[in-house]
């Protein structure tokens, strides 16, 4: 958590709430629809209700309401490693606004202890602790001066960093020219859930040969809180422009929505680079995996221009269930395409992540590298396809998949997929599994490394390669995370 | 500093060690030699605390303490240092990193504060110096990738940061050219103090020539068959072990 990220508690109260209020009507939120919150179920009148709320334009309700009506021809996927209880759609409600006072936990004592410990380890100043937990306190907001300066800062390179709702209203044409380009409703069961219900997210705009200033981290992102559910983020790259997206908290999040469907697009036009880094740590349930989130993402990138570059970073540490595959589609002659994970997962956690890489332009380049950690009774699976068209001369992957195992009743699986079309194309695929030896761990021990401490620092080494590709107060965060996480998985 | 005392050991319900004994006064350097399988390791993982050896019958007092109650971190604490006759890779973990927390785990017990950054790598590169290895192995991942003698530089190298008060050296000469001998007779005589005892597991006499130990012993079937001052060793060097094991048998 970096410093500037701090929520202030505001000394003026009500002037606070006003400038709250404000704000959710800026987003959007019209007040002649009387309800807040819909009742739990799923249909057309539900699609058009969140759409009508969100004030978007009629093209949007109509895309939305495509999604819907193909969502339901469609299958829920059964290929992944995981196993979880059938999810009834009918029972979660689609549309709420933010939680009331009521609702929420009254002070601290109300939530989980262990997560409160967590959040100690992390150095989570209290008020702030307050704010993920989602305690009812009196006015916990963004930092409205940080987030102001910040903004006006990038609008003076040009840059666009705002919610896709404002978005929606403030560059309607952006958004219809690439939203659902990338991530087709029809690609998976749970893209198409999020088109047609998509509550909120991130809209990014790098006009051409601008590089952005700074790195773009959704913590500074107005109306960050209650993106909801079905969170939706678009960043598109002019030619020649450079960004560096950063999603997500080493802080566990608490959210009573038991599912996360996600649908993430970036597209890279010529010469233009996107690197997007993310740490996901949901709350992963109880010691029996009771109230962990699902995490159903669907992430792709479109290397559309010559020289385009996409690189996904992941350190996926939280929620009960992870299933996803950032991947990259390489069109552009001489594109790159990146994928740097670690997916820990320990007690009762099931992930399944990995990437796909589609080779369509010549002498396009891809590189995985997986780190998969599997502690207690955990599942970790890597799923990888590398494809290579008949049209991608000269085409070259390298993937290296690495799995570590801690303790005997976990699991780790590989499934790599490569489809090579092309015999000018280079595919290279590493994997290795190995165990944090009793030997290693003896090592660390002998010279005075107590035993939490020893497998921290064999597995946060096993994990160096990604944890470089990382922006720099990322990585030394996603270290003391993996840290914390493993707390217990030994002994 | 360190009382062993009719030392029974079993592993897998197999006994190894069977009524050793072995008494050892601060300042002095102990040789250990005997044949291959006779328990030497198994001396020095009972030492360090190794899981999956049951002490029996009989103990181990060190500074008064009973050794066998503790973990092997709070062995550390206390100044136990285990040299590996095999050392372990850890990949990624920087030798840098890892020596840092070490001294540092063990400064902490002692209630010192941390090291500065800027100070230990002065140290650690002044002590790589000192054992012969490049100032890049620092940078490298704990023996990850290390040639035999590098890696029995690299536990030298742990054995002066740590500078324990009872150090264990189990077969740190084997496989050791001229000069790596050398280095390592060099450090065992640099640690070497008045407050510091030093075990020596050895099969070569060519080591004690450059550590003149105060005692030799000769473990044989689990337990010291003959103990003796440095001439044990030369006589050794000559006769094999065949004599006294027949003699003990
Ligand atoms: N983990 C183990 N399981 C079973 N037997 C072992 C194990 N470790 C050592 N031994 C046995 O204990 C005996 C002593 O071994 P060790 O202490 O390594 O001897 P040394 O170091 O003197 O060569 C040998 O017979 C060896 O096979
Ligand atoms: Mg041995």
């Amino acid at each position: 958590m970096s410093e500037t990220a701090n929520q202030k508690r505001d000394v003026d109260g009500d002037t606070a709430i006003d400038r709250h209020l404000e704000r959710e009507y800026e987003a959007g939120w019209v007040t002649d629809i009387e309800s807040d919150t819909l009742p739990p179920g799923l249909d057309e009148d539900v699609v058009r209700f969140i759409s009508a709320k969100k004030n978007e334009p009629e093209w949007m309700t109509e895309w939305r309401l495509e999604a819907y009506r193909h969502w339901l021809t469609m299958d829920h996927p059964k290929w992944a490693h995981v196993h979880y209880p059938k999810i009834d759609f009918n029972s979660i409600s689609y549309f709420s606004a933010p939680r009331s006072q009521e609702d929420r936990p009254k002070s601290l004592d109300e939530v989980d202890p262990e997560l409160l410990r967590t959040y100690e380890k992390l150095g989570i100043p209290l008020h702030e602790q307050e704010m993920l937990a989602g305690v009812a306190v009196d006015a916990v907001f963004d930092s409205v001066s940080v987030a102001t300066t910040f903004r006006s800062k990038l609008a003076e390179s040009g840059v666009i960093f705002c919610s896709i709702s404002e978005a929606l209203q403030d560059y309607p044409e952006l958004v219809r020219k690439y939203m659902g380009s990338i991530v087709p409703y029809r690609d998976n069961y749970f893209a198409a859930l999020n088109s047609a219900v998509f509550s909120d997210g991130s809209f990014v705009y790098i006009p051409e040969g601008v590089r952005c200033p700074m790195e773009l981290s959704t913590y500074f992102r107005i109306n960050a809180e209650n993106t909801g559910q079905f969170e939706r983020t678009l960043i598109i790259a002019e030619e020649g422009s450079h960004v560096s997206y950063l999603e997500g908290c080493t802080a566990p999040q608490r959210d009573e929505n038991q599912l996360h469907a996600a649908v993430v697009e970036l597209v890279a036009h010529k010469n233009a680079k996107i690197k997007y880094s993310t740490v996901q740590n949901w709350y992963p349930g109880d010691s029996e995996g009771r109230g962990g989130i699902y995490n159903f993402v669907t992430k792709r990138g479109l290397c559309a221009g010559e020289r385009s570059h996409i690189s996904w970073t992941q350190v996926e540490t939280g929620s009960a269930i992870t299933w996803k595959y950032p991947s990259v589609i390489l069109r552009g002659d001489d594109s790159v395409g990146e994928f740097y994970s670690v997916a820990l997962a320990r007690g009762r956690q099931q992930a399944d992540t990995g990437t796909k890489m589609i080779h369509l332009g010549k002498n396009t380049r891809s590189t995985i590298i997986s780190k998969g950690i599997s502690a207690v009774r955990a599942e970790n699976s890597y799923r990888g396809l590398v494809r290579i068209s008949p049209s991608a001369d000269g085409a070259r992957n390298f993937t290296q998949c690495d799995s570590l195992l801690i303790g005997d009743r976990c699991g780790a699986h590989t499934f790599p997929y490569i489809e090579s079309r092309n015999p000018t194309a280079t595919v290279e695929h590493e994997a290795t599994t190995s165990k944090v030896s009793d030997d290693q761990l003896f090592l660390c021990r002998q010279r005075g490394l107590d035993p939490e401490k020893a497998v921290s620092m064999i597995v946060n080494g096993f994990c160096k390669d990604v944890f470089r590709e990382l922006p720099m107060e990322f990585a030394v965060e996603a270290g003391k995370l993996l840290e914390i996480s493993l707390e217990g998985a030994v002994g | 500093m360190l009382k062993i005392s009719n030392l029974h050991v079993t592993i897998a319900g197999e006994t190894i060690l069977n009524g050793l004994d072995l008494e050892i006064a601060a300042g002095e350097v102990h040789a250990i030699m005997g044949p291959n399988g006779s328990g030497k390791s198994t001396l020095a993982a009972v030492l360090s605390g190794r899981e999956g050896y049951e002490v029996t019958e009989g103990s181990i007092e060190y500074f008064g303490e009973d050794l066998t109650a503790l973990e092997p971190e709070e062995r550390a604490w206390r100044g136990v240092f285990l040299a590996f006759q095999y050392p372990v890779e850890i990949p990624g973990v920087t030798n840098m990193e890892f020596l840092r927390a070490s001294v540092d785990a063990l400064r902490a017990h002692r209630g010192e504060a941390a090291t500065s950054a800027v100070d230990f790598m002065k140290l650690a590169r002044a002590t790589c110096k000192q054992v012969g290895l490049d100032t890049d192995f620092l940078k490298r991942g704990v023996n990850e990738g290390f040639s035999g003698g590098e890696k029995k530089r690299n536990e030298l190298l742990q054995m002066l940061l740590l500078e324990p008060k009872l150090a264990v050296l189990d077969e740190t000469d084997s496989g050791l050219d001229i000069d790596a001998l050398g280095v390592v007779a060099d450090g065992v005589n640099t640690l070497r103090s008045a407050e510091r005892a030093i075990i020596l597991i050895t099969h070569y006499q060519r080591l004690l020539n450059h550590i003149v130990p105060d005692r030799v012993h000769v473990l044989s079937g689990g337990r010291i068959i003959r103990s003796g001052g440095k001439e044990l060793a030369l006589e050794l060097e000559e006769k094999g072990y065949g004599w006294l094991t027949e003699a003990a048998a």
